[in-house]
């Protein structure tokens, strides 16, 4: 029974890893930048949500749209003002940018909303279902948490794989330079892509601090790395290859907790991360067999 | 249609030192070359470059290894910015476009390597093309309305139709990648095609051809012309498909042009035979 509600921890948190991974992964195969503040960004969703429903008192579906409204916004002027400038710099400038960019949103995140704790209300409430007799209870939000994992995936697939806006994201993946000559306006696909990776952070925000209700301006930070770690696991480009990288993470960090130490679980996560790449350079999902965004 | 052997065409001067087929005289020409040229650090890789093509001419741009052709294809397009000179398309000056509206402009281009997204499908490689003649809104796209199916069905008809032009349309759900490659250089035709040029740069389409695909694809091109009434640049080495389909051909070596005119005049210039046609031994 504990194996059964250890998985489902590891899904639900690896959902959340899987969804900020995408975020990283469609960023990278389009502008084949690193984007280190998208942690960041997760960050200013959760405190969005937070002040629409508890000092706005706005319903919490409305909060989440607030959240993905403002975030979408963000990443697309973050986008504008720090890496567009940056295209045709040596990418060392643009991951230092990169690495600026978080820092400055945690600080000014310290600035407008301080550096204290706020506890972030769960937007389904605290309930939880009780199974086998209460040998197994699993929250609401678990199972939220990886059906939004699920549903977002489901429409990324289609999204790319079917729309015309998808399809001009994998030409320009491939070959912006060929892209551009064939009409299609490669600094606007960059503009959805970061805007549709924000827009996902935000509601990672909201399902990461609805299961750890601490809000503070570091809360991306860790979750942002992990994350990041989990879209080189699958194969940093490929959209499953996200996908699978965060729920595998999210499913060996609760385990390793549970099961050997609570201290030592991001050390086996990582550890993970260096055998695979040491056996498989490109992840688990490598360059050539994958679609990528 | 009359085939690869063609009459030899009338060229007549328009102004400056340019030639057009006397048939698009009277029209304003489609592009406009002044004293273009571009330096990469020292290196001169053209100067000096005058061209007019003719609504509907097929012209050919020759010459040695490391001439300057391409560079000219990519200042054309923006690719690279023009150090000199100016580009008139359609009689309008291109000096701040971007590729991407040199393009809507009405210039597109293959790649003398190919540069087809391999990982699309031939279909959808021709779809993207169509990408600036579809306009039913995202909003249509992401909420599937009507305008959006029959917009759909449209850009299906037309990448059918642009396919059949090289008879391609059983390939259409196969992987562009995974064509032979003379398929993706047709490919990269078609998907040029789609963006609907009035002037058409074609960078080595021969290369890599045996010769039977090469009679074809030269058929090919000068059906493409008759049937669109576009304008065509091509880069080749081909000495037979250039005199063949040329109409005005235009010599470059050391990014200077060093002759001009049509295939008869060409084939008999000391100086091209020198630089150029005398090793061939062609003509
Ligand atoms: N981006 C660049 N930077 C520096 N030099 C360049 C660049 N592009 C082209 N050149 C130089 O300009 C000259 C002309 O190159 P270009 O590619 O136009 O030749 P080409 O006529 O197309 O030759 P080929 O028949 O081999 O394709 C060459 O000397 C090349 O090295
Ligand atoms: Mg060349």
């Amino acid at each position: 029974m504990t194996f059964l509600s250890f998985l489902i921890s590891g899904l639900s948190l690896g959902s959340v890893y899987a969804i900020i991974a995408l975020g990283y992964t469609m960023v990278y195969g389009i502008a084949k930048m690193l984007n280190f503040a998208h942690g960041d960004v997760i960050m200013v969703g959760a405190y969005v949500c937070f002040f629409a429903t508890t000092r706005w008192d706005l319903p919490p579906t409305v909060g989440v749209l607030l959240a993905m409204v403002v975030c979408t916004a963000l990443g697309v002027l973050i986008e504008r003002l720090a890496y567009k400038p940056l295209r045709s710099a040596p990418s060392l400038a643009v991951i230092i940018t990169a690495i600026g960019v978080s820092y400055f949103l945690q600080n000014a995140a310290q600035l407008l909303w301080t550096s204290n704790p706020k506890v972030f209300t769960s937007v389904v409430g605290n309930s939880s279902i009780k199974l086998f007799d209460g040998g197994l209870t699993i929250s609401v939000i678990a199972i939220i948490t990886i059906i939004a994992c699920i549903i977002i995936m489901a429409a990324l697939t289609w999204f790319t794989g079917k729309t015309k806006m998808g399809k001009a994201m994998r030409a320009c993946s491939e070959d912006k330079g060929a892209a551009q000559l064939m009409g299609i306006d490669v600094n606007f696909t960059i503009s959805v892509t970061f805007a549709i990776g924000s827009a996902l952070a935000a509601i990672a925000g909201v399902l990461l601090c609805s299961a750890y209700p601490t809000l503070m301006p570091t809360t991306g930070a860790m979750p942002g790395i992990k994350a990041f770690t989990a879209a080189v696991f699958g194969g940093i480009g490929s959209i499953p290859g996200a996908m699978i990288g965060g729920l595998l993470l999210g499913i060996i960090e609760i385990f390793g907790k549970g099961y050997i130490s609570t201290q030592l679980s991001d050390a086996i996560v990582f550890a993970v991360l260096i055998i695979t790449l040491l056996v498989k350079p490109a992840g688990l999902l490598g360059k050539q067999t994958t679609e990528k965004v | 249609m009359d085939k690869a052997k063609r009459p030899e065409t009338k060229m007549v001067p328009v102004p400056s030192t340019n030639l057009v087929p006397e048939r698009d005289v009277d029209k304003l020409p489609v592009l406009e070359a002044r004293n273009l040229g571009i330096e990469f650090g020292g290196l001169t890789a053209l100067a000096g470059f005058n061209m007019a093509i003719g609504r509907t001419e097929i012209a050919g741009l020759i010459g040695p290894n490391g001439a300057g052709k391409t560079t000219v294809f990519n200042l054309l397009t923006k690719v690279y910015q023009p150090t000199h000179g100016t580009i008139l398309l359609d009689g309008r000056d291109t000096n701040n476009m971007t590729t991407v509206q040199i393009n809507k402009a009405g210039i597109a281009r293959t790649f003398q390597n190919i540069r087809l997204f391999s990982n699309l499908s031939v279909e959808d490689n021709v779809k993207l093309g169509l990408h600036n003649n579809i306009n039913y809104g995202m909003w249509n796209g992401i909420l599937r309305l009507p305008a959006y199916w029959k917009g759909e069905r449209r850009a299906h008809e037309q990448a059918m139709e642009l396919l059949s032009i090289f008879d391609m349309q059983d390939l259409a759900g196969n992987r562009a990648g995974s064509l032979p490659y003379g398929a993706q250089r047709r490919l990269e035709i078609v998907r040029a095609l789609a963006t609907k040029p009035l002037l058409l740069l074609l960078d080595e389409p021969a290369a890599g051809m045996n010769p039977s695909e090469t009679a074809e694809l030269m058929e090919n091109i000068v059906k493409i012309r008759d049937t669109l009434q576009i304008a065509i640049i091509l880069i080749e080495h081909d000495m037979n498909l250039v005199m063949g389909i040329c109409e005005g051909i235009c010599v470059l070596n050391f990014g200077k042009i060093i002759a001009k005119g049509t295939p008869r005049e060409i084939r008999n210039n000391p100086q091209v035979i020198e630089a150029y046609l005398g090793k061939k031994k062609e003509g």
